[in-house]
């Protein structure tokens, strides 16, 4: 069987326009999960950076430390922090779409999935943090 | 007094005669229990013999009568005006497809792009008919049953920007189709639908999930897609640590 394709000059094509992201909230929350990539690529630039400054001595790391703790650079981190939590939230999702969890015969709801793995994420969290704030007093 | 009506913005086009398709408001009676496929019979039956449009069951079952409706691709025999009133309606022809006249469009794209994931149980070897039927647990069903429920509507292709921008892309519904077939116990011809590997299979997939969200069917063919990227990368992995080992 072969598909008969109708007259193509008799067709009309419409073209996407460049806002269609702008169109449905969907397809907005779909643009944002891309774009927040770009910021933690950012905070991973800025990450390097510092781990450079620390092979230059303890003087120059100081200084650099010193340089981020400027409003602008607060900012930039508050923004970072803010694309990185909804990023992470958005691959809890995902991960409950990719990786079905069967508990015998039924499937674990994903929204369940999603949360047990925002909860475990956040246990963590919370022992590197306890762990930071030990070893750092 | 005066029946309750209902305004539908149409979208129109006559192939040779328009430039570019318009829109044509129409007043049909509201009618509770009618469904937007109703009031396109209403509209060609009663006041415009020359619309065109695609229909066949009128009860989700063929999958002929997708279009967008309010700028969502939708099932028009599954879309209550009751919903929508007393606002006006807008229905448009599905999204990210040409339009060969007014509502219906040109759907050969979708069909070759279907054939290609070769939808059906390959085996190596067919064993004859008195050796009895492919056997199946209800677990090996359980694997795929899901994905048997696409009634290739078109609405996923509709609702997906990565199709709209790209149609090279092989789409949602034939990946979870040949998902499907490579998920069957019975099937073994999963070489055979190396295209859904390929960079336009589902490598293009960015995973907005619209498709899944769209399908009337609950098919989720972006689970489909994702689950089969997890797969294909785990074997490319097995490929490379255990060549010897079985795939």
């Amino acid at each position: 069987m072969s598909v008969t394709r109708p007259e193509k000059s008799k067709l009309y094509y419409r073209k996407m326009p460049a806002t269609w992201w702008l169109q449905k909230q969907s397809y907005f929350l779909f643009m944002l999960r891309e774009f927040s990539s770009l910021f933690i690529a950012l905070f991973l630039l800025v990450y390097l950076v510092e781990i450079y400054q620390l092979t230059k001595g303890p003087d120059a790391y100081a200084a650099f430390i010193h340089k981020l703790s400027s409003p602008g650079w607060i900012f930039f981190h508050l923004v970072v922090l803010l694309f990185a939590l909804y990023h992470s939230f958005t691959w809890f999702q995902s991960s409950a779409v990719v990786l079905p969890v069967r508990l015998g015969e039924h499937l674990v709801p994903r929204q369940t999935v999603t949360a047990l793995h925002i909860v475990a994420w956040a246990v963590i969290s919370l022992v590197v943090l306890i762990l930071f704030l030990t070893l750092k007093g | 007094m005066a029946e309750p009506t209902i305004t539908l913005n149409v979208t129109r086009y006559r192939p040779g005669q328009d430039q570019a398709p318009t829109t044509q408001a129409y007043a049909v009676p509201y009618k509770e229990d009618w469904v937007v496929l109703d009031a396109l019979n209403h509209i060609k039956d009663q006041m415009d013999g020359t619309l065109s449009y695609r229909w066949s069951c009128r009860m989700g079952v063929c999958g002929s009568c997708g279009m967008m409706v309010n700028g969502t691709p939708k099932l028009t025999c599954a879309a209550f005006l009751r919903d929508y009133y007393p606002h006006e309606i807008r229905v448009e022809p599905l999204a990210n497809f040409p339009i060969i006249r007014d509502l219906v469009i040109d759907m050969s794209d979708f069909l070759e792009k279907l054939k290609s994931v070769k939808p059906w149980i390959i085996r190596k070897e067919e064993k004859p008919v008195v050796q009895g039927e492919y056997l199946q647990t209800p677990a090996q069903l359980e694997a795929f049953h899901q994905f048997t429920q696409c009634i290739n509507c078109m609405l996923c292709y509709a609702a997906c920007p990565v199709y709209g921008l790209e149609p090279k892309f092989l789409g949602p519904a034939a990946i979870a189709l040949g998902y499907r077939y490579n998920m069957d116990s019975r099937d073994q011809g999963k070489e055979q639908r190396a295209i859904i590997g390929n960079h336009d299979g589902i490598w293009d997939c960015t995973f907005v999930g619209e498709c899944s969200v769209v399908c009337p069917k609950d098919v989720d063919p972006a689970a489909a897609i994702q689950r089969s990227k997890v797969d294909m990368t785990k074997n490319w992995f097995q490929s490379i640590l255990m060549p010897w080992g079985q795939r």
